[in-house]
């Protein structure tokens, strides 16, 4: 296949590309944008494999036959484990990117030193770096939402943590820029390695201090870092479209990690180096405040006789693989012509659209889940709000205490509805480790017990008692 | 602001941009054979001159045509959004495959060969999962059992 030849199976791939995103903005078009990207995909495989140079098929099929073998039971996983399944893809596109540049840079170092040209030696430390970094921080992401056990789940802080992370990677820039200067210099096969060895180390840095709340907006800037790796790449090759692949990957994790901030009211520097979670402790033994628990049976009497029901889901839910059971309530109550909706907090859930997955998963009509701004202003109208394993997106004191965390981090308005039930673990704090004081008002009522169990609880208050 | 202005240019840009992207692919001048027909391991120092500039413009305008597209993407399906996007960054399997494929030294290849398992398995993994969650979305209540 000519080189003409395959610039047009690329351009074709490209433009696919593009609709395959375009159809995402609806779920009834969605569908067709995952076989365009297949199709995509497809093209852009066999005009590569199709060039004459090309010649080590073997190597190649048994290659592609063990990504398959390990890429389809990765899709099998249950969605309440689609973050890890996400963190881990990323991983594996930050590796391929960063093996690829290493494996050019001794190339070209053998066999061609005047490719080394600056332009290329830029994007080729620029690919290594992006590509490492976001192997292990997404080794490490994954770990923590696998809660693999080495791992720790709480940030790790530690005196000059920032100033350190920032030394390493300067000396890791440094090191790249000496490569440029001097690609081919008798201790550059040497500095490669150092270089690679500091992505890596900082990878693993840049996740420790990260905390289960910000996983939405880690995995979100990590997915750009894979997009951009790939960009490097294509620079690197001289490809066209690795660069526009990899541009419409960065620019989706681009905007998603801006939504995701915004849904927090913080900045991108603020979650990679504010280490959520350590700055607790400030009402620890404040006035003992009590919560008062409700029978399942009251509960559940209160909601047949609303109009509005709206569930709030939360990281709980997920834990709890609760989302069938909600799926019978919202029957339950549905049947009874109360109307049932769900509030859907961008940054609920450990990846961004978390919650619409596992609702959407147990059959739930997606007309139903709105949004936090489309939801918000009906709040005042609503006479239940249940509350199912939600924590921080619910807390009111967003909006005014200046010293909690979670200070103007938009918030569903929970505490404007009639009443609120939540439904709770334990008596811990959630998973920032902040009390939230809905809990204590007049009108909550809590269900202590795991998310699973209330909800069937409930369910079996509603059909069994079934003479109102 | 800047929504709207996105918004409205998104389409424009998307046609801009692929036309930019046709003229660039298409443009004559480099020598079309000189990479393929000659086993590479005696080519590798001879590849073709790169248009620097001419990458970074696909780059910053596929990157405009990505924000424009991704702000229109609905927020329901934000997380099949990241597997797909997952998936389509796993075009680096074109990258790997020109680094395993070629007659290059074994240790080279190896590199290569680990980074086309590992794109690969994003693709399988990417797609087929984008497509199991898509499957889950139902407009109305049908199906009630």
């Amino acid at each position: 296949m000519s080189h003409s030849f395959v610039q047009f199976f690329y351009l074709i791939a490209t433009a696919l590309f593009i609709f395959s995103l375009h159809w995402m903005n609806d779920p009834k078009t969605a569908r067709n944008g995952v076989f365009a990207g297949v199709g995509a995909m497809a093209i852009a495989v066999f005009a590569t494999w199709g060039q004459p140079f090309i010649v080590n098929h073997g190597w190649i099929v048994v290659a592609i036959v063990l990504g398959v073998a390990v890429g389809w039971p990765l899709s099998r996983v249950p969605l309440t484990a689609v973050p890890q399944r996400t963190a881990l893809s990323h991983a594996f596109g930050g590796l391929a990117a960063g093996l690829v540049g290493t494996a050019k840079y001794y190339l070209w170092l053998q066999e061609g030193p005047e490719n080394l040209t600056a332009f290329k030696m830029v994007a080729i430390i620029a690919e290594i770096i992006l590509g490492f970094l976001t192997f292990t921080g997404s080794l490490m992401a994954a770990g923590k939402l696998q809660e693999v056990k080495w791992i720790p789940q709480r940030p790790v802080t530690y005196p000059l943590q920032n100033l350190s992370n920032l030394a390493l990677m300067l000396i890791g820039v440094g090191l790249g820029i000496a490569l440029v200067i001097n690609p081919t210099a008798t201790w550059a096969p040497l500095l490669f390695p150092a270089i690679i060895a500091i992505a890596l180390i900082f990878g693993v840095l840049l996740i420790i201090p990260i905390g289960g709340a910000d996983m939405p907006t880690v995995i979100a800037i990590l997915n750009a870092y894979a997009g951009l790796s790939a960009v490097a790449m294509g620079f690197v090759l001289d490809n066209k479209l690795l660069i526009t692949a990899g541009a419409l990957d960065g620019s989706s994790g681009l905007i998603l990690s801006i939504i995701m901030c915004k849904a927090m009211n913080r900045s991108f520097t603020n979650v990679l180096f504010g280490a959520f979670g350590q700055v607790q402790a400030t009402k620890a033994i404040g006035e003992q405040q009590v919560y008062k628990a409700e029978t399942f049976e009251g509960a559940a009497q209160i909601m047949e006789q609303a109009n509005l029901v709206v569930i709030i889901p939360g990281y709980g839910m997920a834990v709890a693989q609760a989302q069938h059971k909600v799926r019978e309530l919202y029957d339950q109550l549905k049947k009874r012509g109360i109307t049932v909706k769900f509030a859907i907090h961008p940054v609920a859930g450990r990846m961004p659209g978390h919650m619409n997955v596992l609702l959407a998963e147990a059959d739930i009509p997606y007309t139903d889940l709105l949004e936090m701004d489309d939801i918000n202003s009906d709040m005042p109208q609503c006479d239940v709000a249940l509350v199912v394993g939600a924590n921080d997106v619910v807390n009111p004191a967003a909006r005014y205490d200046k010293s909690s965390p979670i200070y103007g981090m938009p918030i569903i308005a929970a505490d404007k509805a009639r009443t609120v039930f939540a439904i709770k673990r334990s008596k811990n704090p959630g998973f920032a480790g902040i009390d939230n004081e809905l809990y204590f008002a007049d009108k909550t009522w809590m269900l202590f017990g795991d998310a699973k169990n209330v909800m069937g609880e409930l369910v079996k208050a509603l059909s069994g008692g079934g003479m109102h | 602001m800047s929504h709207r202005l996105i918004r409205r240019l998104g389409p424009s840009l998307l046609v801009g941009g692929l036309g930019i992207m046709a003229a660039v692919t298409a443009a004559p001048g480099q020598e079309p054979s000189q990479l393929t027909g000659v086993p590479l391991a005696t080519t590798a120092h001879l590849e073709r001159p790169i248009d620097y500039w001419s990458l970074l413009f696909v780059f910053v305008l596929s990157t405009f045509i990505g924000l424009g597209i991704i702000r229109r993407v609905s927020r329901l399906l934000h997380t099949p959004l990241m597997s797909l996007t997952n998936a389509i960054s796993a075009i680096a399997v074109v990258g790997a495959i020109l680094v395993v494929g070629p007659e290059y030294p074994t240790n080279i290849r190896i590199l290569g060969a680990i980074a086309l398992f590992a794109s690969m398995t994003n693709i399988v993994s990417g797609f087929l999962i984008t497509d199991r969650m898509l499957k889950m979305f139902k407009q109305d209540d049908g199906g009630k059992k």
